[in-house]
């Protein structure tokens, strides 16, 4: 139940997915590389290096503020956020303050009883990421840190939404769409450590403001405000106040704590950046072509593959799923529908692979092997399960084709004359079922049509093995 | 006019240590200064210029990054190609 | 070809930080080759040691050449040398150096001026033909004044300042200086430029041949430059330079700039607050002196500030983070960017009617060694230079006669990207009086 009372707005920093970081030319694919890599003067904070605004992050930028309909305002600009950590090399951090890149627009999300509604964006701002810190202890010394600056400079967009969710589930489908449509607009890769973090602000109406400041997952951020929610009800119920402060997530933990910084505390101390040169773009947004987008492509697949809307919705949350759906979809696209989302990606999520891994041409196979009668549902499972336990990862070319598999595994079909023989034999070995199924027990019916079925090892069809084995009984009563 | 105590809080602000001795002197410094600064009250609210050079931009194109010797060269402390820094925690 | 310059000249005024007694150069048949050149210590040189006149920087090596430097070897020049500087280029006498005061080439008792004074006394002693200082408020047209060479602060924009550490961004540009203004040409021909690294920078190069033709050329002789506060000495020296160039042809008008009443606060506002973010980057982690990394965090950078700043670069970085606090960005930061917005109204203006705006670069003679101990005072003789930097335009300083045996500074200031005529002012200047 949604509750009223909860007021939860967000601000959202996701890392852009371009080539080069946001004010030099290092690369951002620096995972897995050695620390201090994919640095230079100008991400290292060398004196006398200079920033240079990379173009794409821009256009990014303006392709999210389209998409999510923001304003561009004629003039934004970059300024100087200032404050001392070891990770931020130059003692600021190069962000937006008050000429952000794009302001006020919408997105639509449903609230938790299904009604579409609009949240309200603030603004979306361009700024750089500081580097990374390990924290070290060892025996002899009180701890220190590590730094490491790849990470220095990567460009992010921060999303402001006004404070118009409601609940954490709200919160959380807010951000799953807003994701897809990241990913829809390829300028975002969700699958990159650290590629989105939220700071969360909840309030219970009337009482005072607090900021969850890091949550870097999804499932984190519903943790997070329904931890705050009870937390701050129970300060409420017992007639203390709410601070008005700064609470770290603890992920492993799935618990806030306060930073013991109150919020004013903060004066960064903002001015224009005077290395950098106003941007004047908002003519820009025109020349910007959105793909379709997860809303419009829903709508599209149940008018276009006439499938249900709980299936479009699974197939569209995610731009890889919806692309490899449609490359599949032309077999068959009811049964492709049921494969993919219903089947698919559980099989991939047990095993922690991603869709990429699969190939689209061995499940077009595999769903024309069902849609044809050539296996059961229950084989198709076996097969997939194959495929995707060996043939991951491997050339398309080496795999093993569905029909291979079929073929090896003996996995066709079991036809009538087939399994009339099994029946036989299961109700000449089962007298007592046979007799209680006369004496009116017609439960008695799935105990032999299961013992059929564990003789073919599913290559029956249940429904003409139903018809088969009543048939049989039929006979068994004179 | 400010007071001992407002430098030090700007001190704090700006994360400089200043010693208790200095503070003095520093303060009435500021004071003189920020006296003299007084007289752009008398600028009359206005618009700040407009650039003419803008949207100078760098297209996305991956340029060589220093060696991980060469970017730690000039710290005093590394290990396993990280720079040491004082403790946060 | 690579090739080997001896630099053996005395250095009697402190003027180098760092000297390198054998340089090399490279025969590229450029138009500075083989020639010594002295650079400022706030300009990265790769593999010479960059200090900012700073013990925080102590020991940096810089792994990459500014902009300049690139474009000086480029040319065929020998860097001999890093030139001291007031720290991070905050003073106008160059005594607030960690390395030492310089003192001044005409009488040694007396400051060279800042915060170039390093470079100017290299040039002003004859141990270099040319240098590169930096001008922020006046840091290179100062000491020139006060050494008795030229000193050319160009258009805002018309260097790149890619390698040069920030004290002020908005505001400072690198410059030459030397002996003559034909060698002051010389050396922003090659430095000039475009270059991408510099988002501030135009595309604007610099090729030109000094001409003393100024027949016609409109000299306006704003009030404020001869008024309260400038020696009437320096003035007089000062009117009969410009009387010379009304002999060489130019007209003269007078003329009046009201944004100087509040420009030096403006100036000193801007930046105070640009440098308290500038100056954050010092923490000993990545280069300068090291840190305890087992103390915290706050602790040790607060301690490592504490420590490693001078008092003057301390008080501009307190004054700064004070302009730009909650609260009071609005009474001095904006404030102080109307005002400059002001004062570049005023130039353009008076350049609607006049080429070239003429005065004395500085109010005074050079100051006697710790002559100016109270920090407004010394803001305050920055009082003439700092509009230049304010509005962006080109600005020069050619000495114009003595003033008790010590020299006085002509200072010629132009339209946006007009260095060239001002260059000519300064040229047809020199040639009057030769």
């Amino acid at each position: 139940m949604t509750d009223k009372t909860v007021i939860i707005g967000l601000e959202i920093h996701c890392q852009l997915n371009t080539k080069t970081k946001l004010f030099c030319g290092c690369s951002t694919d620096f995972q897995g590389d050695e620390p201090n890599t994919h640095v230079c003067p100008i991400c290292l904070g060398l004196p006398g290096a200079m920033p240079r605004l990379n173009k794409q992050a821009v256009l990014y930028a303006l392709k999210v503020a389209k998409a999510l309909k923001l304003t561009v305002p004629e003039v934004s600009e970059f300024s100087r956020k200032n404050y001392f950590y070891p990770d931020l090399p130059k003692g600021y951090q190069i962000s937006q303050y008050d000429k952000p890149i794009a302001e006020k627009g919408i997105m639509e999300v449903d609230d938790d009883e299904g009604h579409p509604k609009n949240i309200r964006i603030t603004r979306i701002h361009l700024e750089e990421d500081p580097g990374r810190l390990i924290h070290k202890t060892s025996r002899d010394r009180a701890g220190y840190s590590l730094v490491d600056y790849n990470r220095s400079s990567i460009p992010l967009i921060e999303i402001v939404t006004e404070p118009d969710l409601r609940s954490p589930k709200e919160a959380r489908r807010f951000l799953n769409k807003l994701r897809s449509t990241l990913e829809y607009l390829e300028v975002f890769d969700g699958e990159r450590e650290g590629s989105i973090r939220v700071d969360a602000n909840i309030s219970i109406k009337g009482h005072n403001r607090v900021e969850c400041k890091n949550i870097s997952s999804y499932k984190g951020v519903e943790k997070a405000l329904n931890f705050e929610i009870t937390r701050q009800r129970n300060l409420i119920r017992k007639g203390q106040r709410i601070e008005q402060e700064t609470r770290h997530f603890l992920e492993g933990r799935g618990i806030t704590t306060s930073s013991r910084s109150k919020e004013n505390e903060n004066d960064y101390r903002y001015f224009p950046e005077p290395d950098l040169r106003p941007l004047r773009v908002s003519g820009w947004i025109d020349d910007i072509v959105l793909p379709e987008l997860p809303d419009a492509r829903r709508e599209r697949f149940i008018a276009q593959y006439g499938i249900s809307e709980n299936h479009a919705r699974t197939l569209t949350g995610d731009l890889k799923v919806a692309n490899f759906y449609e490359s599949v979809a032309d077999a068959d696209p009811a049964i492709a529908a049921i494969w993919v989302a219903d089947i698919l990606l559980g099989e991939i999520n047990y095993r922690s692979m991603r869709i990429d891994d699969v190939p689209t041409m061995n499940i077009g196979d595999l769903i024309a092997l069902i849609r044809d009668g050539t296996i059961t549902d229950k084989s198709g499972v076996e097969v997939l399960r194959v495929m995707l336990d060996h043939c991951i990862g491997e050339d398309v070319e080496t795999c093993e084709m569905p029909a291979d598999i079929v073929t090896r595994l003996g996995l066709t079909k079991a036809a009538g004359d087939d399994f009339t023989a099994e029946i036989g034999k299961v109700i000449a070995a089962n007298p007592n079922a046979v007799a209680d199924y006369h004496a009116g027990k017609k439960g008695a019916v799935n105990f032999l049509v299961g013992q059929v079925m564990k003789a073919t090892r599913g290559r029956a069809d249940p429904k003409e093995l139903n018809t088969a084995m009543a048939d049989a009984l039929k006979e068994t009563e004179e | 006019m400010v007071l001992e105590n407002d430098v030090e809080g700007i001190a704090k602000l700006a994360d400089i240590h200043i010693k208790k001795e200095e503070l003095g002197e520093f303060t009435s410094q500021f004071n003189h200064i920020l006296e003299y600064f007084d007289i752009l009250d008398t600028v009359s609210d206005g618009e700040e210029g407009k650039a003419d050079l803008v949207n100078v931009l760098r297209e996305d194109e991956v340029t060589p990054s220093l060696t991980q010797e060469a970017a730690c060269a000039n710290a005093h402390e590394t290990e396993d190609g990280h720079i040491r820094a004082p403790r946060v925690m | 070809m690579v090739k080997e310059y001896f630099f053996e000249k005395t250095d009697r005024t402190n003027a180098f930080i760092t000297r390198l007694d054998l340089a090399m150069y490279e025969e590229t048949g450029g138009p500075l080759e083989g020639k010594g050149i002295a650079v400022k210590d706030n300009i990265s040189t790769a593999g010479i040691p960059t200090t900012c006149g700073s013990r925080i920087l102590a020991g940096y090596v810089p792994p990459f050449d500014a902009h300049v430097v690139t474009c000086l070897r480029e040319a065929g020049a020998a860097i001999v040398g890093k030139t001291n500087m007031d720290e991070f280029g905050m003073g106008t006498t160059t005594e607030n150096s960690a390395y030492g005061p310089t003192t001044n080439p005409h009488d040694t008792s007396r400051v060279p001026g800042g915060s170039s004074g390093g470079s100017a006394a290299a040039v002003g002693d004859g141990m270099v033909d040319m240098a590169l200082g930096s001008d922020t408020g006046g840091s290179i047209r100062c000491p020139a004044a006060f050494c008795g060479i030229v000193g050319l602060k160009p258009t805002f924009g018309r260097v790149s300042r890619y390698g040069l550490i920030a004290y002020s961004n908005s505001l400072e540009q690198i410059g030459p200086l030397g002996q003559t203004v034909t060698d002051v040409n010389t050396l922003m021909s090659a430095i000039a430029g475009p270059d991408s690294r510099d988002s501030t920078a135009y595309d604007r190069p610099y090729t030109h041949t000094p001409s003393s033709e100024i027949a016609g050329m409109k000299i306006a002789v704003p009030e404020e430059f001869f008024g309260e506060g400038v020696d009437p000495t320096v003035a007089e020296s000062v009117r009969n330079a410009i009387g010379k160039l009304e002999d060489a042809g130019a007209e003269t008008m007078a003329c009046s700039i009201p944004s100087m009443a509040y420009a030096l606060a403006a100036y000193y506002v801007t930046c105070t607050s640009e440098a308290s973010s500038n100056l954050s980057r010092f923490d000993g982690v990545r280069f300068g002196p090291s840190v305890e990394t087992k103390r915290s965090w706050h602790d040790e950078y607060r301690d490592h500030r504490g420590t490693f700043f001078g008092k003057e670069v301390q008080r501009r970085i307190l004054l700064g983070t004070f302009a730009l606090s909650a609260g009071y960005y609005g009474k001095y930061y904006a404030k102080a960017q109307v005002a400059r917005e002001n004062v570049r109204k005023d130039f353009l203006r008076i350049f609607k009617d006049a080429d070239i705006i003429a005065g004395p670069t500085m109010p005074q003679i050079a100051f006697k060694l710790g002559e100016k101990s109270d920090p407004l005072s010394m803001y305050l003789a920055d009082i003439l230079t700092v509009p230049a930097n304010l509005a962006g335009v080109p600005a020069i300083s050619v000495p114009c006669g003595t003033v008790d045996k010590m020299p006085v500074g002509l200072q010629l200031i132009g339209r946006h990207f007009e260095d060239e005529r001002v260059v000519d002012a300064a040229f047809a200047y020199e040639t009057e009086v030769i």
